[in-house]
């Protein structure tokens, strides 16, 4: 076991350090940086920039030097857990993520359970029910939701709650909390305002996973060893529970490498739609500005996250499946 | 006893297909009596599965019980008997009467088994379901009932999967889990179909043990006169639905009154066949051959001196298994999966490879159309006169060497691609090969149609309109497309129904004589092997064992090998039992418990040794023809 998770941690070094290299070529790929953005901003509102304060900031922020110069620089602080300065924030990046990723991770970890559920009663019921009228209206509901973008839903909530109810619903908390520390009366705001993203959120998700859920359960009821436990005399409702759904989850269990950088990142459109404190909408603003170590960062630690998300699911599964724990004989 | 134990009274089911309702069983009605064995013969789609299916009451959601009566007089619960066929299948009543009242043991140990559960747990459940017992109590009864059907360490069996069991302990661990509640009917679904025949004597014989130490009925569901004839008392015998004729076993098997017993009986194929005795089918195919396929490509004179069609020297292939868990330290071993086989293949003969399931009969037929590399040895391949060896050849040669070589798989259900029409599968490999032009094609695929009996207006149609021996019959057609000199049948027939595989076997017989062809035949079965083939070569563990000419083989078996393989065939001949006390208890396919001079423990030379007449044995080195025959060890 010991081995086993120090090869798969070994590995991880050089899959990390191929995706930092794609992340920084990828952001360096559009023209100019960030200050040349930053000038033709000024330009186009019609001011003088200085051209001795660039070339000062140019110097400060290590612009002038070439890619591979900067992309060592990077990724030696990654190494050493420097994730850089933010140049649009004037601030180190691990303070400008930071900030964020608790509202994020609280946001995205509500809207997950959310969808797990809703999605498993309905998916279940569906799958047994297979062709009911319930499964039928079901599966419509489904499909709308699987069909109607999140971003849409959030803008019509956005609208009716303003119109029926007075309240603006954007942010996770009422404007005059803004820059208050966490207090009782914020936490009050937070938790009757975060309703509405959760729900959205969690509901972009519900429908695929319903089918996904439906699809696996279907092909495992119909496998002879579902019928060797009724004729054992097993309870519809045991025999559903202890053998094709325990084989139906493992599909979602290979998922958590993609459910957890959901949970830091959220969905960055809805978060601008419904302008979120979260880090999707900011790290849509870093990429736009050339903001380009808050954005690698930024994106580096998701790419943790994916790789970290993908070691637990395996793990999981081998725990989980005897198969995979035992290792049925693979051959070559 | 005089009340029978299970009545079932002029029962229908009915499916419901789309808009339409279909009979599948229609007016059935037979008995069981307590502690005796009925055996319900037929073909697939005769409904015997689905009455079996309406005594448990676990009939598909879309099948219903339309008449009759199921009538279950428990000896356990005495007052009266049930009728099966009113009980809710979901019910409480029905759900208390299966495992403990009836229970069933299914064809496919492996899907019928959970593969995340252990064997303790799925053979424990159904007692824990039925039986309030302490888990200590109900551990001890587990592992009593492992040890019963043969499992020499219960405690460990307990707490292993599935798929850590070999295909005939896993049987096993069904039947135990069948038995577990000591039901007095046990419905036993093809329970010996899906393994090889040595382990099918030692299934049978188990359960025949049980039957006789735990007193139940068996209601046997089987396509195989070979197992009836070995276990049943009473015979049903159902064809489309229908009872055509029930009775004693004896009775049945030697007098047969209906014509599809009759017919039955004469399509499977016995060892006591005279030499030019043809099985029956229900519907015999003559080839017709048009004028483009009997147009061929004449053997040039003196081709033959250069040497057999195909010779294969020392070919041996070992795999990388991995074993070890997912977390410990893995271990790789290297497993021989062929060891040093040699054979030859001579011009219009048919050579019959017969082994178990892993002996690496396919690995063989692989290697000789170099769809697998092996570690070492050859092919050779006459080429009219030329000989080459095939795993030498360059991508030209190779490519026409394709011609030259066809094959006819097992399954021909997935061997045809489903978004082909029958044409286009036919005739593919003349696009690949770039012969003739279009006109010229579609002639030739009508030819090779009405060649293996189909009607060339069906050339449209996908195959998912076709039955399993119409689509086997594409699977040859496609074969023949490319006019090859051998044709390698790897089980052909071992998915087919036994009136379909007589048909099947004559028409590859009738092929090989009007087509000149040469076949390696590989093949399970003896029995089949015996019918179609001139010289046999049986192989065990990756080695060759014996070859010598069908007659020789089957009058005078040398190897021990072949002997229990012989001896495990069931024969449909009532007087012709099999002695189910003298198997070798599943050590038959075991080298180092042969006796000598054929034992092999890893660390002797053995070779093939000469008895004369083409019959050839694997033997120790120093071992003579003498010796082996007079029995005595070298």
């Amino acid at each position: 076991m010991i081995a086993y998770l120090a090869r798969r941690l070994l590995v991880m070094v050089p899959t990390l350090l191929a995706i930092s290299a794609i992340v920084f070529f990828i952001i360096q790929l559009p023209p100019g940086d960030y200050l040349s953005t930053m000038v033709e901003e000024l330009l186009a509102q019609g001011e003088k920039p200085d051209g001795e304060r660039i070339a000062m900031l140019r110097e400060q922020f290590g612009l002038d030097r070439t890619p591979l110069e900067q992309y060592l620089h990077w990724v030696a602080g990654l190494a050493v857990g420097d994730l850089g300065w933010s140049f649009e924030y004037n601030l180190p990046v691990s303070q400008v993520v930071g900030e964020k990723l608790v509202m994020s991770f609280l946001l995205a970890f509500a809207a997950t359970l959310l969808t797990y559920a809703i999605a498993f009663p309905i998916g279940i019921y569906s799958a047994v029910r297979q062709y009911s009228i319930g499964d039928y209206a079901l599966t419509f509901v489904g499909f709308i939701g699987l069909a109607t973008p999140s971003f849409l839903i959030a803008l019509v909530v956005l609208h009716f709650s303003n119109a029926w109810f007075g309240t603006p619903v954007g942010g996770l908390y009422h404007p005059e909390h803004a820059e208050a520390p966490m207090s009782w009366a914020k936490l009050g705001s937070v938790l009757s305002h975060i309703w509405i993203p959760i729900v959205i959120i969690g509901l972009s998700s519900t429908a695929e996973m319903i089918r996904q859920l439906r699809a696996n359960l279907l092909d495992e009821l119909q496998r002879p060893y579902v019928v060797t436990g009724r004729a054992k005399g097993l309870t519809e409702r045991r025999l559903l529970f202890k053998y094709p759904l325990r084989m139906a989850l493992n599909p979602f269990i290979a998922d958590i490498g993609s459910i957890l950088p959901k949970l830091i990142s959220g969905s960055a459109i809805v978060g601008v739609v419904l302008s979120l404190p979260t880090n999707g909408p900011m790290l849509l603003r870093a990429l736009q500005s050339k903001d380009m170590y808050l954005a690698g960062s930024f994106l580096m630690i998701e790419a943790v996250l994916v790789v970290l998300g993908i070691l637990i699911s395996d793990i999981a599964l081998a725990l989980l499946d005897p198969r995979i724990r035992l290792g049925a004989g693979s051959e070559k | 006893m005089n009340e029978d134990l299970l009545r079932v009274e002029d029962v229908a089911i009915e499916f419901r297909v789309h808009d339409s309702v279909v009979r599948a069983v229609d007016g059935v009605s037979f008995r069981v009596r307590p502690g005796s064995t009925v055996a319900i013969v037929g073909e697939s789609g005769s409904g015997k599965s689905v009455v079996s299916q309406a005594i448990l009451g676990i009939l598909p959601k879309t099948a219903r019980i339309a008449q009759g009566r199921i009538l279950f007089a428990d000896p356990k619960a005495p007052g009266g008997s049930i009728d099966i066929a009113r009980l809710d299948p979901r019910g409480e009543r029905m759900r208390k009467l299966r495992a403990a009242g009836i229970s069933i043991v299914f064809q496919e140990p492996m899907t019928s088994l959970s593969p995340v559960h252990t064997v303790g747990d799925q053979v424990g459940e159904a007692l824990a379901l039925h039986e309030a017992l302490q888990p200590a109590e109900l551990a001890a009864r587990v592992e009593d009932m492992l040890a019963r059907v043969g499992f020499p360490d219960p405690r460990k069996a307990a707490a292993s999967y599935p798929f850590e069991l070999s295909g005939g302990l896993r049987q096993r661990a069904v039947i135990a889990m069948a038995l577990i509640c000591r039901p007095s009917l046990v419905i036993a679904d093809e329970p010996t179909t899906a393994l090889d025949v040595t382990i099918q004597a030692q299934i049978l014989k188990l359960l025949k043990d049980l039957q006789a130490s735990l007193g139940m009925a068996v209601m046997l569901i089987t396509h195989d006169l070979g197992v009836v004839a070995n276990m049943a008392d009473e015979v049903v015998v159902m064809y489309r639905g229908r009872v055509m004729e029930s009775g004693t076993r004896d009775d049945l098997l030697r007098r047969p009154r209906h014509p599809y017993l009759k017919a039955l009986l004469r399509a499977v194929p016995r060892f006591d066949m005279k030499p030019d005795e043809r099985l029956t089918p229900l519907r015999e195919i003559r080839p017709e051959t048009g004028h483009l396929l009997a147009a061929r490509e004449e053997w040039p004179a003196g081709a033959d001196e250069a040497g057999p069609l195909l010779r294969v020297e020392g070919l041996t292939r070992s795999f990388l298994v991995r074993k070890g868990g997912f977390f410990e330290k893995r271990t790789e071993t290297r497993f021989l999966a062929v060891d040093d086989v040699s054979f030859e293949l001579r011009r219009g003969e048919c050579l019959g490879l017969v082994g178990e399931s892993g002996c690496g009969k396919t690995t063989v037929s692989k290697m000789v159309l170099r769809a697998l590399s092996p570690d070492s040895g050859k092919v050779l391949f006459n080429d009219r006169g030329r000989v080459r060896d095939v795993h030498a050849m360059g991508p030209e040669e190779l490519f026409s060497f394709r011609r030259r070589i066809q094959f006819i798989f097992q399954d021909p259900y997935s061997s045809l691609n489903p978004r082909m029409t029958v044409a286009e599968s036919i005739g593919e490999p003349l696009v690949i090969h770039g012969i003739g032009d279009e006109a010229w094609r579609r002639e030739m695929i009508a030819e090779l149609m009405k060649l293996v009996g189909l009607d060339a207006r069906w050339a449209g149609r996908y195959p998912h309109s076709f039955s399993g021996g119409q689509r086997q019959r594409i699977g040859i057609a496609r074969a023949l497309a490319l006019k090859p000199d051998i044709l390698l049948c790897d089980e052909p027939v071992s998915a087919l129904d036994v009136s379909i595989q007589a048909q099947i076997l004559n028409l590859l017989k009738d092929l090989k004589q009007q087509l000149g062809l040469t076949y390696l035949f590989v093949s399970h079965n003896l029995a089949v092997v015996d019918y179609i083939a001139d010289r046999i070569a049986v192989m065990c563990r990756g080695r060759l064992v014996e070859v010598a000419p069908r007659e020789a083989l089957f009058r005078r078996p040398v190897h021990p090998y072949t002997r229990a393989l012989l001896a495990a065939v069931p024969d449909p001949d009532p007087d012709r039992r099999l002695d189910l006390g003298a198997l070798m208890e599943g050590r038959a396919s075991v080298p180092a418990a042969w006796p000598m001079p054929f034992r092999l423990d890893g660390t002797e030379q053995a070779g093939l040794v000469d008895l004369g007449d083409g019959h050839r044995v694997r033997a120790r080195r120093g071992a003579t023809a003498a010796d082996i025959l007079s029995g005595r060890a070298a």
